[in-house]
């Protein structure tokens, strides 16, 4: 690790602020950057701590029944605060990582990160949820860019993340088995006017809609209607842990997974 | 009810207590005055030349002591090989040097090129990113069999080729060999790899180097199973200091699993830095320098053929093996897959003929030397893997194609066709255990019940047999070893009665501590908390060989013995004479020497104190005092063996294996702490079934180690593994050695890869997938799902 100043502000104002400094960083639960310093791989000359701030914690409802969530809650905060109002999330929640990932990652922290093995983009985009920040409100739809790439503009902070809560839902992550990454996520989600399907681990891209699947499921929203359908290998990652072919077809695999543990 | 205590007892670890409350004391937790911290400039290539290395910039840094580069230990040898092999022409292995710093080129990625020396560790980390290494990549050569084609880059220039040598065994029998496979009714031919692992101990190495100047004593401080080794290969190969002159410590040692057996350039280069710069020196490697430096384990590619009669009688095995070497030799590493590997290719099994070729090739990858089994756990799985896949081409059920062929109960001792002598055992005895414990009656109703939720449930059987306890000093002279291995131990006896038992074995995680303990206390017949146990000081431990192969409680163990039975014959002779009666009446137990056949008795802590206060004591006929020393060269190797059996579960639509069962019957010989040895049965069996579904080490083809850390290399963890059922209550003891055990510490690792891989090729097999007769290890989901597809 390189040297670097640090400061923990506690109004949303404040880290705006300090974020304008010359390769300053936000921290939030370090679970990605603190490991890429420590190898000297990043090297920002101030880091910015984004879990002093107590209005980006904590999970709430909105008037409209949307579960909002304060962009520097933890993973662990997530899975006990959501498991009675929105439980498919609260299960991804609970199943990321290890008990001290959960206890310090947060789900903002790990959206702006977007790395395309990570859980959350799949459950955000799969709810259609709306990611707001310091300046504006962005739908899942926009957000996600491709690979550690997002909407967010520099210096702009993710602040909440609201949630709309389907009918039923479920995510299924088959592990990568070193890192416990998710080799392929899918997430389901059934609203009363359509299906939402995204998918995590899998593509080049980064996370994505699943639209045949979404399509069929809207249809028919059983494991079974998904059998019928193939994924392209074309596109997908592929590395030490499994070949493109072999994540097209956890794709299809953890899809139906999921919709069977919707139901 | 269990013994508690003494042998047999499963007494709890006295060590735990402080390595479970933070209280153990590392090498890193070593920190002397005036303590200056090294860190290496390693390659980022496998290969290439070193043009110039431009250290000006780095020395001028804030706190940097000193850069140093090859040209700062010109007059220095390189480190030492301890084995050779002799080619089957008859020739030395090619042996190329191994210098502390890179000279001229680098080999591998990691390989060090300079080392800066700074007053913290961080300013000697940024003094070390400024060094400039002007470096001419060269190709690499990673893959073995590419290695050895005409016209591939040479790992070393002068050696002329990447063999290292090309070694057969028996050669004498090839022709026989050769003429049984032509007349077989049947062979089964397997083309396996033995995949490389990164052995992670917990601990990663650490070394501090200190220099007296005024007396001209070198100290070493190291991670190390074998602080003797390390002296005499250091002292007397590299740095040329007379070993009176250099203290090689190593103290608590947090796992080792044979990476820590080997002396490491990093040790020669701290102690050798301490004295240039008057300064203590300390070098603590990274968990990415652990993967990328540790010499790593296996990495054998092996065709295997077997030989069998029409009712499954084995007549000959023949096998080619691919060892890789890595890019130079470390210090076992050549006896790891000829003389740990080819003397074990009989198995538990009588097969007349047995031919095996192993050619070992330099690579521009880390060096691979032992990995806890070296050597026999690649025998066993070729060998058990082939077995398996001969009985299904025959539909002989697996178990009874190895008892037919088992050694039996009378035979032994059994003279092998691979040079090795089995003392005693009774394969079909730990078979019929396993048999029971593993439940294989009902495996039917499981797979019935896995196959209605959807799985693929198979069964895997396998035997194992290893040789351990190295070794016969006088026959490992003959097969190349440049060592002795022996073992020793001196047993001093205070004024007061209690014990302190110096060891030339080292503890890393086995427990000595305690199991030691005990023998010595149920020889004597007093507590144990009595005895203590040294080891890992130079200073204050006899030459001692340490600990690796399983051998520290056969062969160590046994010098203690010999010790402390010299003590006790010591002792009877001063209880003769407190008690007046003739020496050969005066009988030990409980800790007390009584006249046979009377009442008169004296306790031992009187007996202690009469040999240090010797006022009433036959001084005409023996010395003051009560310390022995015993060295132990042991006459046989020794044979722990047994049968393993897995049940898993394959997930067909993701290929995911799920181990379900893992049942163990091992024949140890006699045990002195069930609890210990469980325990190592335990982690044997978590490393290999960790071999064979999750690690792998895996360079690209430009060298580049594409599984440097734990996002990629995946160690098996709890939730991976089921609850082990594990007994060794089928034993044959030891006939050699005066405790008659034959240690535990690797079978687990050994016996444990084939019987996870059969099970699943049990799986396919039984669920359809009849095409898929092997999968490479690890087995990951990725790979048996690629393997069903047609």
């Amino acid at each position: 690790m390189y040297n670097f100043d640090f400061v923990k502000p506690t109004t949303l104002q404040d880290a705006i602020a300090a974020l304008s400094r010359d390769e300053a960083m936000p921290l939030a639960g370090g679970q990605t950057l603190i490991p890429s310093m420590k190898q000297r791989l990043a090297a920002p000359s101030v880091l910015v701590s984004l879990t002093g701030i107590p209005e980006l914690k904590g999970v709430c409802r909105a008037d409209d029944g949307a579960v909002c969530i304060g962009a520097a809650t933890t993973h662990a905060e997530i899975a006990r605060e959501t498991a009675a109002i929105y439980p498919a999330i609260a299960a991804l929640a609970g199943g990321i990582g290890d008990p001290a990932v959960r206890n310090r990652g947060t789900i903002g922290g790990s959206l702006a990160n977007n790395d395309p093995s990570a859980c959350w983009p799949a459950g955000v985009l799969g709810s259609g949820a709306t990611i707001v920040t310091n300046t504006r409100q962005i739908a899942a739809d926009d957000f996600f860019q491709g690979m550690f790439t997002t909407a967010l503009e520099p210096g702009e902070i993710i602040t909440e993340i609201r949630f709309p809560v389907p009918e039923a839902a479920a995510y299924a992550k088959f592990e990568q088995p070193a890192s416990r990454f998710a080799l392929t996520g899918a997430f389901v989600a059934k609203f009363a006017d359509g299906v939402r399907v995204a998918i995590t681990g899998a593509s080049e891209g980064g996370v994505f809609r699943w639209r045949e699947a979404e399509e069929a499921l809207g249809a028919s929203f059983s494991p079974e209607a998904v059998d019928g359908l193939s994924v392209s290998a074309d596109g997908m990652i592929g590395d030490l842990h499994g070949t493109p072919e072999y994540r097209a077809n956890l794709v299809r695999v953890m899809t139906r997974r999921a919709v069977a543990r919707a139901q | 009810m269990p013994k508690d205590h003494g042998i047999g007892a499963p007494m709890k670890r006295r060590e735990d207590v402080r390595f479970l409350t933070g209280k153990g004391r590392y090498t890193d937790d070593i920190n002397l005055p005036g303590q200056a911290y090294a860190v290496f400039v390693r390659s980022q290539v496998a290969h290439g030349r070193i043009r110039k290395i431009d250290t000006a910039e780095a020395e001028a840094m804030p706190g940097v002591l000193k850069v140093f580069t090859s040209a700062d230990f010109a007059d220095k040898g390189g480190v030492p090989c301890g084995w050779l092999v002799t080619g089957r022409d008859g020739q030395p292995m090619r042996e190329p040097k191994h210098p502390i710093l890179a000279e001229g080129k680098v080999r591998y990625v990691g390989d060090a090129i300079a080392a800066v020396v700074a007053e913290t560790p961080e300013q000697a980390r940024d003094a070390a990113e400024a060094v400039i290494v002007d470096i001419e990549e060269l190709p690499a050569v990673i893959d073995m069999k590419a290695a050895l084609a005409e016209g591939a880059p040479l790992v070393h220039d002068d050696l002329g080729s990447n063999l290292c040598y090309d070694w057969g065994f028996v050669e004498e029998n090839r022709a026989a060999v050769d003429e049984a496979f032509a007349k077989a009714d049947h062979v089964t031919t397997l083309e396996l790899v033995n995949n490389r692992l990164v052995p992670n101990a917990m601990e990663p190495r650490c070394a501090v180097g200190d220099y007296n100047v005024a007396t001209g004593d070198h100290t070493l401080y190291t991670t190390s199973q074998n602080p003797h080794v390390i002296r005499l290969l250091m002292g007397a190969f590299v740095l040329s200091i007379p070993e009176h002159k250099l203290r090689v410590v190593a103290p608590d040692v947090g796992g080792g699993f044979g990476s820590k057996i080997f002396h490491y350039v990093e040790e020669a280069f701290v102690t050798q830095a301490a004295k240039v710069l008057g300064r203590p020196v300390k070098w603590t490697a990274t968990r990415s320098e652990a993967f990328m430096t540790d010499a790593h384990g296996r990495d054998h590619v092996t065709r295997i053929e077997l030989a069998l009669s029409k009712d499954g009688e084995f007549q000959a095995i023949r096998t080619e093996t691919h060892a890789n070497m890595g890019a130079y030799l470390s210090t076992f590493a050549p006896s790891i897959p000829t003389w740990l590997h080819g003397t074990l290719m009989a198995g538990n099994y009588r097969t007349p003929l047995i031919y095996v070729n192993v050619k070992a090739v330099f690579t521009n990858t880390v060096p691979v030397d032992a990995y806890r089994g070296a050597g026999r756990p690649e025998a066993t799985y070729q060998l058990e893997r082939v077995i398996d896949k001969a009985a299904r081409e025959l539909g002989i059920d697996p178990i009874e194609i190895r008892r037919k062929n088992f050694i039996k109960p009378d035979q032994f001792p059994y003279q092998t066709p691979v040079a090795v002598v089995y003392d005693t055992g009774n394969y079909d005895a730990t078979m019929d255990k396993l048999i029971e414990i593993a439940d294989i009656a009902g495996f039917e109703k499981r797979r019935e019940e896995s196959a209605k939720r959807g799985l693929l449930r198979g069964l895997g059987v396998n035997c194992y047999i290893e040789a351990c306890g190295i070794a016969p000093s006088n026959l490992v002279g003959q097969l190349g070893a440049r060592a002795g291995l022996y073992e020793s131990a001196t047993v001093r006896v205070n004024a007061t009665g209690g014990l302190v038992v110096m060891t030339g074995s080292h503890s890393h995680g086995q427990g000595h501590e305690t199991s030691f303990a005990q023998v010595v206390a149920d020889m004597i017949g007093i507590p144990e908390d009595m005895v203590e146990i040294v080891h890992g000081d130079t200073a204050n431990t006899p030459m001692g060989m340490g600990t690796y192969g399983s051998r520290s409680l056969a062969v160590g163990g046994s010098a203690i013995v010999r010790a402390t039975q010299k003590i006790i014959a010591k002792a009877k002779k001063i209880a003769a004479h407190l008690l007046e009666a003739s020496e050969a009446d005066i009988e030990l137990k409980d800790g007390k020497f009584s006249v046979a056949g009377t009442d008169r008795s004296v306790a031992w802590g009187d007996v202690c104190l009469a040999a240090y206060v010797p006022h009433n004591y036959p001084l005409e006929e023996i010395e003051p005092g009560l310390e022995e020393t015993a060295f132990y060269d042991p006459s046989n190797f020794t044979y722990p063996a047994g049968a393993y059996a897995c049940e898993v579960e394959v997930d067909p639509e993701t290929g995911k294996v799920t181990v379900c069962s893992f049942a163990a019957a091992d024949d140890f010989g006699n045990v002195v702490n069930p609890m210990i040895v469980e325990g190592q049965v335990h982690g044997g069996l978590a490393q290999g079934i960790g071999q064979a579904l999750l690690e792998g080490a895996v360079y690209d083809e430009n060298g580049q180690l594409l599984t440097g850390s734990f996002m990629d290399y995946a160690m098996p963890r709890a939730d991976d593994l089921p609850f082990f059922k594990v007994d060794h209550s089928c034993a044959t003891p030891c006939t050699h050695n005066p405790l008659g055990v034959k240690g535990c510490g690797e079978a687990g690792a050994i016996g444990s890869p084939p019987a996870v891989v059969n099970a699943v090729i049990d799986a396919l097999q039984r669920g359809g997938y009849t095409h898929v007769t092997h999968i490479d290890m690890p087995l990951t989901p990725a790979r048996v799902w690629a393997a069903m597809q047609r």
